[in-house]
């Protein structure tokens, strides 16, 4: 391999984000450990954005764990697997973690406590000889969506048609708090790499690199001894700086390669693709032992906790059990998150399912966290801007919002924000910029949504005038002799309505 | 769980740093006491009598003007905004300045160059120069008296605290004194007239008034204006690119004039030295609100401010240019940022 490499192994320090306390020690003192089985588990159907399944089991069902119970509600392919085994119980809405108290259809499976494998839980065969479109197919049926936070279905990524010539394998996880990825390549290295090797082949590329941070150093030697042992030319590691959002995906993208994801596209866009490492172990494991994606590795840590700690818990398990694994509460009135402190989403409580997104639980002391105080008006002192990832003016696009300039927010690239929180963390005024950006955008989206319209609208009536001219100019120049004033109405009714079929379609 | 309480919910990011408005402005006055000292030292206790009058007018025009707009006195008066516009109206005028005139600029400065356009966040121009540059429209003579600089041999005839009191509160003298007596022309006045009279730098640097680079003693000050800036720049309250947008602007016009013909530009380092380039380059330029907001347009900005506060203090005239360079540049800063907007990230046009 003579080629220059295609990335940094040790880019730069970046110049935009935030240094944020990371915290993360106080969950990586232990090892990682397994969650009780639960009593029961509540799997919801919504998988996400727009993806939602239908149960193909009903209440009464026996299930087995790893046995499919929903199927995509556009195709037939499976894609929630049962957690444990034991009983359906209902298939009801349920609460789900989500902006708001959220609310789903869930299947609701009773454990018999047995754990009892499915039958159909066994190895594929060697994966090194499966077909890149036969892995992905077993990949999407066993579940695996990106464990990072973003849930997109990992085999969709895989697929596709533009060439991808780097797979980024993140493990460079900035958010305080969350240590779950780095336990995970501290204790399983060999597996991340597998799983690695596994979607390059899937991908038909040849090249990946797994990005780590440069405060996890035991993270970094247990994948540099993996990497040693496998002897595989096409894996490499990189470090990046260990600065809050260094590894988000399009960050991560810009670090090591130089490349830019185009606003609103993907990084497949320009040759990439992103998975992190827990989907790459998550997709070992399906090739090694068989076994679908039902459980995750959660960070069970704040203030709140007892014994913060790396909890490998079932998909579906209530959070309380997290919580009681993690040695339980340290006081009442804590504040409950799911995710971390720049990004997560405040929960309504521990009553809810563990999602394949949910990389962390924080319960935060009380006045371990610190809220917008309104109070003070911007200062223009632009430290927003100096670290925002995005290169955007959050100043000024705090103003178009509050004006609902859409031509405005346009023009400063509302669209590119990432919705990081970097600008809320540094203001000193306390403002709130990144909650209104958020909202913002779904207008801004709205908003151009409807201009489209607007002009396909315009468009059409364009053509369709355009029409009529011509089929009155065509009577004008060649009238039959005997055409009269109702031959032309005629035509004209005709053609109008031809045209209003036109627009139902 | 329900609608109410979805409503309570916090919303990411759930951390922010502790360094908030307050304890910025108030490091920009930590980092003026260095300065204070130092002024304090070469012209007596002037300064301080007029931070007294500055900012208690500041702070009681800031309290009626929200109270005029119903708004929340209390946050806004804790913010210090209105305490750092006081001081550093109060580093700009002369030692001997009667506390009306004083109470007057920092009056103007919040009540119309702050609160007119809408208060702490809104102001186009830097209340602090707009205050000063009223007052020295309104009284030049009362602001172009300085007092000499307590240095050895200079015939300093210093009057003591009280004296120095009873002058701002009441106009009077001690028996024996003059203002005439008591006051000269600042280096950078000195340098104006006399050059307008055909002298050359050189014969004009004779005077007792100069040192090494600019004026007697306010080099002194100068170095200790610098030392809390870098303390600024250190600790993150400013940033360094108006900093040395201002003084490169300003140490290049310089030069280029002086290397043109140095019998009659002073050196970069006189216009370094003098006057208030220095406290404007970290104290006063730097003021977030009415300054350029991104990098590019900060260097620009700076530059500006550098390069008219020469011309200024070249050609036009007022002895010192800060303040109007400042405000004019104040003015440029919507177009600067406008055309200074950086790229976002994923929005470059594909090459082709
Ligand atoms: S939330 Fe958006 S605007 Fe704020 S720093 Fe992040 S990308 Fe920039
Ligand atoms: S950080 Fe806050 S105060 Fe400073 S410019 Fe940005 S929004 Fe305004």
């Amino acid at each position: 391999m003579n080629q220059p490499l295609l990335y940094n192994r040790q880019p730069p320090r970046p110049a935009w984000g935030v240094r944020v306390d990371p915290r993360k020690t106080l969950s990586t003192s232990e090892p990682i450990v397994a969650a009780p089985l639960p009593t029961q588990v509540q799997l919801p159907l919504e998988l996400g954005p727009e993806r939602r399944a239908q149960a193909v089991v009903a209440p009464g069902d026996y299930v087995y764990t790893g046995q499919p119970v929903a199927r995509l509600e556009t195709g037939a392919r499976n894609v929630v697997c049962a957690s444990i085994s034991g009983r359906v119980a209902a298939i009801r809405p349920g609460p789900i973690p989500g902006p708001g108290p959220r609310v789903a259809e869930c299947i609701v499976i009773d454990s018999d406590g047995q754990d009892r494998r499915h039958a159909d839980c066994v190895p594929a065969g060697d994966p090194a000889r499966l077909a890149a479109a036969r892995l992905r197919e077993l990949i999407a049926q066993a579940g695996i969506v990106g464990l990072g936070g973003a849930v997109f279905p990992t085999a969709d990524k895989l697929g596709g048609s533009q060439p991808v010539d780097l797979l980024i394998v993140n493990g460079a996880e900035c958010e305080p708090y969350i240590s779950c990825d780095e336990m995970l390549m501290r204790e399983r290295a060999a597996q991340v790499l597998d799983g690695a090797r596994i979607m390059l082949r899937a991908l038909g590329c040849d090249r990946a690199v797994v990005a780590v941070e440069s405060d996890m150093p035991a993270a970094r030697l247990a994948l540099r001894a993996a990497l040693d042992a496998d002897r595989d030319p096409r894996l490499d590691i990189a470090e990046v700086t260990a600065k809050y959002p260094a590894g988000g995906e399009r960050q991560l993208v810009e670090l090591l390669t130089g490349r830019e994801v185009p606003a609103g596209g993907l990084p497949r866009d320009v040759g990439i693709v992103c998975q992190n490492v827990a989907t790459a172990a998550a997709v070992s494991e399906l090739f090694r032992t068989g076994c679908p994606l039902i459980s995750r590795i959660v960070t069970v840590t704040g203030g709140g906790i007892l014994n913060p700690v790396n909890v490998e818990a079932r998909l579906g398990a209530p959070l309380a059990d997290l919580v009681a694994a993690a040695g339980g509460y340290t006081t009442t009135n804590c504040d409950l998150v799911m995710g971390g402190p720049m990004m997560g989403m405040a929960l309504a409580g521990d009553r809810l399912p563990v999602t394949e997104a949910t990389n962390c639980l924080l319960v935060a002391a009380p006045g371990e966290l610190s809220d917008a105080q309104p109070g003070y008006p911007c200062i223009r002192c632009a430290e927003c801007s100096r670290v925002c990832p995005a290169r955007l003016l959050p100043q000024e696009l705090l103003v178009a919002c509050d004006t609902q300039d859409p031509d405005r927010l346009e023009q400063l690239h509302l669209d590119a924000c990432i919705e990081c929180g970097c600008c809320d963390y540094v203001c000193p005024s306390r403002l709130t910029l990144t909650p209104v950006f958020a909202q913002a955008k779904i207008r801004q989206r709205a908003h151009r949504e409807q201009q489209r319209q607007a002009r396909l609208a315009q468009q059409r009536s364009e053509a369709r005038n355009a029409r009529l001219a011509a089929a009155e100019k065509r009577y004008a120049d060649g009238p039959a002799p005997d055409a009269g004033e109702a031959a032309l109405t005629d035509l004209l009714a005709r053609v109008e309505q031809r045209d209003e079929r036109g627009d139902g379609g | 769980m329900n609608a109410a309480m979805a409503a309570e919910l916090r919303r990411a990011p759930h951390l922010r740093t502790p360094v908030s408005v307050p304890v910025l402005m108030r490091r920009v006055l930590y980092a003026l006491v260095p300065a204070l000292l130092a002024y304090t030292w070469f012209f007596g206790f002037g300064l301080v009598f007029n931070i007294a009058a500055a900012v208690a007018a500041a702070l009681a025009t800031e309290a009626a003007c929200l109270r005029l707009q119903r708004r929340p006195i209390a946050i806004a008066l804790s913010d210090y905004s209105a305490v750092v516009t006081g001081v550093l109206l109060a580093f700009a005028l002369p030692p001997l300045t009667p506390w009306w005139i004083t109470a007057l600029g920092s009056t103007f400065a919040i009540g119309v160059a702050k609160h007119a356009y809408g208060g702490v966040g809104n102001n186009v121009f830097n209340p602090a120069m707009a205050g000063y540059v009223a007052l020295l429209v309104s009284f030049p003579d009362q602001l172009t008296n300085w007092l000499p600089p307590r240095m050895g041999d200079i015939d300093y005839e210093g009057i003591g605290l009280l004296a120095n009191l009873r002058f701002m509160l009441s106009g009077g003298l001690p028996d024996g004194y003059t203002l005439d007596a008591l006051t000269r022309a600042t280096p950078l006045d000195l340098m104006q007239t006399e050059l307008g009279d055909m002298r050359m730098v050189a014969e004009i640097r004779n005077s007792s008034l100069f040192g090494d680079f600019g004026g007697r003693g306010w080099e002194w000050i100068g170095n200790f204006v610098a030392l809390g800036g870098f303390w600024l720049l250190f600790r993150g309250v400013i940033r360094w690119h108006i900093p040395v947008g201002m003084l490169g602007g300003l140490v290049l016009s310089a030069s280029l004039f002086y290397l043109y013909d140095s019998a009659n530009f002073p050196s970069p380092g006189f216009h370094l030295f003098s006057g208030g380039a220095l406290l404007c380059a970290f104290f006063i330029a730097t003021d977030p609100v009415s300054a350029a907001t991104t990098d590019r347009g900060r260097l620009i900005y700076g530059a500006g401010i550098g390069v008219l506060t020469y011309l200024i203090r070249t050609w036009g005239s007022f002895p010192d240019g800060v303040a109007f360079a400042v405000l004019l540049m104040n003015m440029t800063v919507p177009l600067i940022d406008r055309y200074t907007q950086p790229v976002a990230y994923g929005t470059r046009e594909p090459r082709s």
